[in-house]
């Protein structure tokens, strides 16, 4: 008995040592902040690059242009792609004349105005950084966590409730309050299919995949029916959340950032923390690589599994109450553009690590903030942006075009993506 | 290797800065001619169903595009994504400096009540919405459609076969069920008028929570299993109250062949032809119409807040012609439907 717990402690002690090692390897191995950002930096100029051609080939000046002269079209391609891209760094980061005007007149008002833009970049990312860190926990656990846009739902409609049925409370008890009933409920609706998996191996990318269905259609009943806005009539939009409920907006109308992105760059340190930092994130991390070795090693893959499926569930909550207690007010069915299935991606560009997540889910905000005044300016349609996103995503997806495309060399050791482990993991 | 990193990098820089140069000096010949520069500034906001919905957005979309047409205004949209980028669009429009904001829909409707409290200078207008109160530089677009769909159900009820016509709604939400009830007091009309017995499927007007709902307003599959089930239960004629769900039963109706679908809120043959043969009328809401007065008013400076209603008379709903299938009416029901027309414009026949 004795005996064979030594033995055990022993596989533990020799597996988490092995994986110490690895990562001492790696840091020998200098993967120095340049080389990792290599590839996603060169994935997004591509993108920029292909995007232009499709701002030509989709305008139809471009056309009327190169029916006149061959020169004519070439000038008009060239200034209707620098009259997008410049909306787009205008709109998503600044205008630098406005910003350096505004500075010199020293008029408190215009600058705000002026670096409003990149504030609402800011206000984009929010939730993608939240959902960005449940999908890329549930990947260093090994769990492919689908869910995240269900959990979404539930976690802003558990915020909204809270938000706008309790009354009379002090903001720094009421806003706490509605931001962690979102997580919990998030955390609800990540532990079921986590439970699942557990107990009776039932795969958590098709529970989780179910349970968005089943979150999406009881929101649906939940805001045509219980949390519907009174004299609605039955319109599926809730009350709007009490006033101590609201995250604060630190600026007057219309900017709107708020104290949320901190709560998130917060989140994402806490997230580092405890996966890198903590014993009970190496063991997670264990569970993720190798969840046979993990249970030799005395781990318990269940409760791990249940566990990692909870957070990164009350994560995914989290990201909808942050929507619905900063920026909407009132949680109606159109909440989501897709955070649940971007996140995927995010956490795919972001290596599956919180600072990777951040940065990518910035990159996000910012172009999708661009996108509103590349409409405005170049009328060019937001699926444009869509289409840039998906580029960038499948270069970052596929190294290997990248290194082609720029005759990089190839790293010695191909790092050992974590996530496809979830697919066969539990065993 | 870090060699050709800098380069890279050093590209990327310059090519960040090139595009920031160009900047301004590209913007100018981006803007509108001078000459046009005093035209009223239009500018539309749809919601998530985007501009070419075939829908509301689309249809207020035209009445703007009519009225550059005829009235020589200049205009512009933003498509929102989520219930986040209504303030944000809003807020770009306003920094934009339109004359006249369009909103579509009901969830945007607290946002542009904030926005237009925000921008007293602005004229706001939304698309099927009305506030309690009167904001003294917005209006909002309500239909009568009930009217039109009245006679849409009078329609119905004549051309059946099995003496059974059917409907479904998005959601359970007035706008969609002023359709359903409509339609359902068209039907007793032409059964109190002949001393038929005509039902209908899919909505009581004693019963509404019994009505049958998508509960969607996206996934067109929803639609073809209600019209598949409508169908099954002996409807022949079936109405879709659920945006680009219906499309859905048009497709589930055709493949059936011995049915007939009524559109709502535009002439389906104009903007799904593929169902031509198929489609017995439309119950239009004309939100072109509305919006189009809207923008006139703005340019004549007779801008009038609360609401403006679309009605038959007004011609904000309307029956669309029956097309290619108009031999299924005889002219004794066209002369009826005329009749229950002038005779709802003049008040003779109220539906509330």
């Amino acid at each position: 008995m004795d005996k064979k717990q030594e033995k055990q402690k022993d596989a533990g002690k020799v597996l988490i040592e092995e994986l110490n090692q690895d990562e001492k390897e790696s840091a020998t191995h200098k993967r120095s902040f340049w080389n990792v950002i290599t590839i996603p930096l060169l994935a997004i100029l591509s993108g920029l690059i292909i995007g232009a051609f499709l701002i030509a080939a989709t305008s139809t000046s471009v056309y009327t242009a190169f029916g006149q002269s061959f020169g004519k079209g070439i000038t008009t391609a060239f200034s209707e792609i620098g009259s997008a891209y410049a909306a787009l760094f205008t709109g998503s980061i600044g205008d630098p004349v406005r910003i350096f005007n505004a500075l010199f007149s020293g008029d408190k008002e215009q600058i705000y105005k002026a670096i409003n833009p990149f504030l609402e970049s800011l206000v984009q990312a929010t939730p993608y950084i939240f959902a960005g860190l449940a999908v890329a926990l549930g990947f260093r656990a090994g769990l492919f966590n689908i869910g995240v846009e269900g959990q979404l739902f539930i976690g802003a409609a558990c915020a909204t409730f809270v938000g706008y049925a309790v009354k009379g409370l002090p903001v720094y008890i009421h806003m706490p309050l509605a931001f962690i009933a979102g997580g919990l409920g998030g955390a609800l609706w990540g532990f079921i299919p986590g439970f699942l998996k557990a107990t009776t191996g039932g795969h958590e990318v098709i529970n989780t995949i179910m349970m968005n269905y089943i979150a999406f259609r009881l929101t649906e009943w939940l805001l045509s029916g219980p949390m519907t806005r009174p004299g609605s009539g039955g319109m599926p939009i809730s009350p709007i959340i009490e006033e101590s409920a609201q995250i604060p907006q630190f600026f007057p109308s219309p900017i709107r950032f708020h104290l949320g992105f901190f709560f998130a760059l917060g989140f994402a340190w806490l997230i580092w923390w405890l996966l890198f930092k903590t014993k009970w994130g190496l063991n997670m991390r264990t569970v993720g690589t190798n969840p046979r070795a993990a249970k030799y090693a005395g781990l318990s893959v269940p409760k791990t599994t249940m566990i990692g499926m909870a957070i990164s569930g009350a994560l995914a909550g989290l990201a909808g109450a942050i929507q619905i207690l900063a920026v909407n007010r009132s949680m109606a069915l159109g909440l989501s553009s897709g955070y649940g299935f971007d996140s995927i991606a995010l956490a795919l560009i972001g290596n599956n690590h919180p600072v990777g997540v951040v940065l990518a889910s910035i990159l996000f905000g910012t172009l999708r903030n661009g996108a509103t005044r590349m409409m405005v300016v170049s009328r060019i349609p937001i699926d444009i942006v869509d289409v840039l996103q998906a580029i960038i995503l499948m270069l970052v997806a596929a190294p290997a075009i990248i290194r082609t495309i720029y005759r990089l060399k190839e790293p010695k050791e191909e790092e050992t993506t974590v996530f496809v482990s979830g697919w066969g993991g539990g065993q | 290797m870090s060699k050709k990193f800098l380069l890279i990098l050093s590209m990327v820089v310059i090519g960040s800065m090139l595009f920031a140069a160009c900047a301004p000096t590209e913007e100018p010949p981006a803007e509108e001619p001078p000459a046009e520069e005093e035209a009223v500034y239009v500018c539309q906001i749809t919601d998530t169903g985007g501009i070419d919905d075939k829908s509301f957005n689309q249809t207020a979309w035209k009445g703007v595009l009519d009225a550059e047409e005829e009235l020589g205004i200049r205009s512009n949209y933003l498509e929102s994504q989520e219930v986040a980028d209504y303030e944000k669009n809003l807020n770009a429009f306003a920094e934009e400096e339109c004359d006249l904001i369009i909103t579509v829909g009901f969830l945007i409707g607290d946002a542009t009540k904030a926005a237009a409290e925000a921008n007293p200078d602005t004229y706001y207008s939304i698309v099927d919405y009305a506030y309690e109160e009167t904001i003294p530089n917005l209006v909002g677009q309500v239909f009568e459609t009930d009217e039109a769909a009245f006679l849409a159900g009078y329609a119905a009820a004549a051309v059946t076969q099995t003496g059974k016509v059917g409907t479904f709604g998005g959601l359970p939400i007035p706008t969609v069920t002023i359709f359903m009830d409509g339609f359902a007091k068209g039907v007793a009309k032409y059964n109190e008028v002949k001393g038929t017995n005509v039902e209908v499927l899919g909505w009581d007007l004693d019963n509404p929570d019994a009505g049958l709902f998508s509960m969607d307003f996206d996934d067109q599959q929803k639609g073809r299993e209600l019209a598949v089930s409508l169908m099954d239960e002996g409807a022949d004629i079936i109405m879709p109250v659920a945006g680009p769900v219906g499309l859905g039963a048009a497709a589930a109706i055709q493949e059936r062949g011995n049915a007939y679908v009524i559109g709502v809120d535009s002439d389906w043959f104009l903007t799904s032809p593929e169902y031509a043969d198929i489609i017995l009328t439309s119950v239009m809401k004309l939100m072109d119409a509305t919006t189009f007065q809207v923008i006139e008013n703005v340019i004549n400076d007779s801008f009038e807040p609360g609401v403006i209603v679309g009605t038959l008379e007004n011609e904000g709903v309307a029956l669309a012609p029956f097309h290619d299938n108009s031999d299924l009416i005889s002219d004794e029901i066209q002369a009826e439907l005329d009749q229950l027309k002038a005779d709802i414009i003049a008040g003779t026949i109220v539906l509330d």
